[in-house]
């Protein structure tokens, strides 16, 4: 084989690696994209049924229950105009609690619940998920402007 | 009065800073040495002036100043004084204050050790340090006053997060900046080299050194963050692929490539090029994942306020510093042209498949990292990339790395002839292939086709890089400290590779719920929660349950987990119980309160998880062997050194 010769083949072997490569990237790339969705949006049926995506707002006071003898429990997410019921079975992060806007990861079922992988909270008691505070953001007025009137 | 004192050592330093900027580059631009000399007392004077201003802060924080805003903000009357000193880098004006000191620091290293350097070289590149320093500082100074006053003073401190308050977390940003930081020095060598119009072997082995130290500490404080992640996030992962780790992983992967290709540069002087954009790249990367963090465009655990004026400004500068040094490359970079080629098997092509790949590794979490971004800003959605996709585009590029290595190292220059090496290759590939596929089945019971490549690859590299050092010791033959660095950084990665491989086949992680007296079985390992009682700390009230893990009927270890309020920020925190053995960890970690009694528990089994750490250190160490290698020493030294040595060292 002349030089010439083999560095060609060096090239085409170093152009297939890269191709095999970036087809790798790409698939792995659409699986694993994560959606974002609120409930509002879940509502109104925009949300994948049998995909992972993700889900936040605030956990509505008093809606965390847990069943007993199990860690199974259940609690609802808002955006001040629809809910979403979410099950989770495990341990929260330190930072869940009432009140707190959170995000979780899961898949929706038929029935409406949305069934939590992951929950989570971040580490800062100011913090508020940016999506979350962005999916809040059309319907805040709407909710105090209800408060005021109810007072 | 020493509060206003920081912040007027910080203008003056700004000033010299400004100075050295000049005098640096337009000294040898004009051609004038009274200028080119003025540059190295500028950078002292700098520097002096950078430690006083930190010293400032950090008196601030100890003497519980509260008048200060950040102070206040950010300590506590009651927080223990060794975290009172690690909370001056505990948010972001603070630790951009570390950052400049960093950037000082390097810059007077560089001074003192340019005293080989042609003089209007050394100028150079520190008046591009120079440069980068004023955009730093002023940066502190319009966007980010640390000494910013608080007016009435703040009866007492919002206190520090209580993330921080751990020994590895005060250790971490120091480590990860100063490496991070370093990276301004290859890109000063490359930009001075640009400017200069001349690239040579000597060019290499000047900007080796200090390549190879920022790369070390980028090591050691990329591993103490995964590490304090590990057990004080709560959750036993040591990676994430948060965006913020990925900020400091790009640059270490390009900086690993930077270090090759450097090697090709200062021994056959070819790659010069290569190597200038691959310093740039690292430098940028570096930039880039400040403006990452500190813009507030990424929220994380890392990610501090979120500002505006300050993303907008990093962006500037991010965009002065990328475009001008490529700008400068694209006009100058075609006169560094290199002649003489190598063979398709020679160590170049095997060292350029290296920077290769580790280039597409770090393109690939670029892509990952970016994408979600990119998208949010033009408003087309919000998505995010989870970590599955980085754990499967990361192997792409770094399974053929892995197997490459162990050829690569024994392949020599300008042309190699493999078949010498190829039966005691061939032998030692089949060795580890029968280590990868025997061990999972002989100690974990199961097989799986990953895990069997990924144990292969590790322990192959580990064999072939131990191969030719044991075959020069059994001739008795010396080996320089280059070679010994090399070959422990290269069991570096091949016992990282294995720590990763096991770690992440054969772990269990349970959530459980237990009440006192019950038990949960793990790996055969039994872990009993015996009983939970308060304990009071110095700033925070914990409760603490007591596990005694016991195997066979023999008591293992007492674990004791805690969950911890901290007073002042009421918020909790998990205090994993870790007991560590060189092949495992067994790990639990407080839920929650279930009430009568029961608690809900995380209890992990981490097989070879120390392995993992153990093989960046292992890396850092190789790093540290080779820069100690005679050749670069200051010439006069290391000729001597040569004459006592009789000339028996071989040529490498």
């Amino acid at each position: 084989m002349t030089p010439r010769r083999k560095r060609m083949i060096a090239v085409a072997a170093i152009l297939v690696g890269v191709g095999i490569a970036t087809t790798f990237a790409m698939q792995a790339f659409q699986k694993n994209l994560l959606y974002y969705y609120s409930p509002s949006q879940i509502k109104s049926g925009e949300a994948p049924a049998n995909r992972s995506f993700r889900v936040g707002g605030l956990v509505e006071n008093g809606s965390l229950k847990r069943e007993p003898g199990s860690l199974e429990m259940h609690f609802t997410l808002t955006d001040y105009a629809q809910e979403t019921v979410v099950s989770y079975t495990g341990v929260l992060p330190d930072l869940f609690r009432e009140g707190q806007g959170v995000i979780a990861r899961g898949k929706l079922q038929p029935d409406g619940t949305f069934v939590a992988e992951e929950v989570l909270a971040k580490h800062d008691e100011n913090y508020m998920p940016p999506e979350v505070k962005d999916s809040l953001k059309p319907h805040e007025a709407a909710a105090q402007g209800s408060a005021q009137g109810s007072t | 009065m020493i509060v206003e004192l920081g912040l007027f050592a910080l203008i003056v330093a700004t000033l010299l800073a400004s100075a050295q900027a000049w005098f640096g580059i337009a000294g040898p631009a004009f051609g004038n040495r009274r200028w080119m000399a003025a540059a190295k007392p500028a950078v002292a004077g700098q520097w002096v002036f950078v430690v006083i201003s930190f010293g400032a802060l950090c008196w601030a924080f100890y003497h519980n100043d509260f008048s200060v805003l950040y102070v206040a903000g950010n300590s506590n009357s009651a927080l223990p004084k060794f975290y009172r000193i690690t909370a001056v880098w505990g948010a972001h004006e603070g630790s951009l204050l570390l950052w400049a000191l960093a950037l000082a620091t390097w810059s007077v290293a560089v001074g003192v050790f340019s005293r080989n350097l042609p003089e209007s070289y050394a100028a150079r590149v520190l008046g591009v340090l120079g440069v980068v320093s004023v955009g730093f500082q002023l940066f502190i100074l319009l966007t980010s006053n640390p000494f910013e006053r608080l007016l009435p003073a703040a009866v007492d401190g919002r206190d520090l997060n209580p993330l921080l308050q751990d020994p590895a977390l005060a250790f971490h940003p120091p480590m990860l900046y100063t490496g991070y930081v370093g990276m301004a020095v290859p890109f000063a060598f490359a930009v001075a080299a640009l400017l200069e119009g001349r690239l040579d072997e000597a060019w290499a082995r000047w900007v080796r050194p200090w390549v190879t130290i920022a790369w070390m500490l980028l090591t050691v404080g990329i591993a103490l963050g995964s590490w304090w992640a590990y057990y004080e996030l709560g959750w036993g992962g040591w990676w994430f692929w948060d965006p913020v780790e990925n900020a400091s992983f790009m640059p270490w992967l390009v900086a690993t490539a930077l270090i090759h290709s450097l090697a090709v540069t200062e021994k056959r002087g070819l790659f010069k090029s290569w190597t200038l954009l691959l310093a740039i790249i690292a430098f940028s990367l570096s930039l880039l994942g400040t403006f990452l963090v500190r813009s507030g465009v990424l929220v994380s655990v890392h990610a501090f306020a979120s500002d505006p004026s300050r993303g907008l400004f990093i962006l500037g500068f991010l965009g002065v510093c990328i475009g001008g040094s490529l700008a400068l490359f694209a006009w100058r970079g075609p006169a560094l042209r290199t002649k003489g080629g190598f063979s398709v098997v020679s160590r170049e092509s095997f060292l350029l498949f290296n920077n290769l790949l580790l280039l597409v590794a770090a393109a690939l979490i670029l892509i990952g990292t970016l994408y979600p971004l990119f998208l949010d800003a033009m408003n087309l959605g919000k998505i995010s990339v989870g970590p599955p996709y980085f754990d499967t585009v990361f192997m792409v590029p770094m399974l053929p790395l892995l197997l490459l290595l162990g050829v690569g190292m024994h392949a020599s220059w300008k042309k190699a002839k493999l078949e010498d090496m190829k039966r005691p290759l061939v032998m030692l590939f089949v060795a580890a292939l029968v280590f990868g596929i025997v061990v999972p089945v002989v100690a974990y019971g199961s097989l799986h086709f990953m895990t069997s490549v990924g144990l292969t690859a590790g322990t192959w590299v580990i064999v072939s890089a131990l191969y030719e050092p044991v075959q020069r010791l059994r001739r008795r033959q010396s080996l320089s400290r280059g070679v010994v660095g090399m070959t422990l950084a290269h069991i570096g990665v091949g016992l990282f590779a294995i720590g990763v491989t096991v770690t992440q086949s054969y772990k269990i992680e349970k959530d459980v719920a237990l009440r006192p007296g019950q038990s949960v079985t793990m790996k055969g390992y039994d872990f009993t929660f015996k009983s939970s009682h308060e304990v009071p700390g110095p700033n925070y009230q914990a409760i603490e349950s007591e596990i005694v893990v016991s195997r066979n009927g023999r008591e293992v270890a007492t674990l004791h987990p805690q969950k911890r309020v901290y007073r002042v920020q009421r918020s909790p925190m998990t205090e994993a119980g870790i007991e560590v053995d060189w092949n495992r960890d067994l790990f639990v970690a407080m839920g929650e309160d279930l009430g009568d009694g029961s608690w809900s528990m995380r209890v992990q089994y981490k097989p070879m998880v120390r392995f993992i750490w153990l093989g960046a250190l292992v890396m850092a160490l190789g790093g540290f062997i080779a820069i100690t290698d005679r050749r670069y020493r200051p010439r006069r030294e290391a000729a001597s050194e040569a004459v006592a040595a009789g000339g028996r060292a071989p040529a490498r």
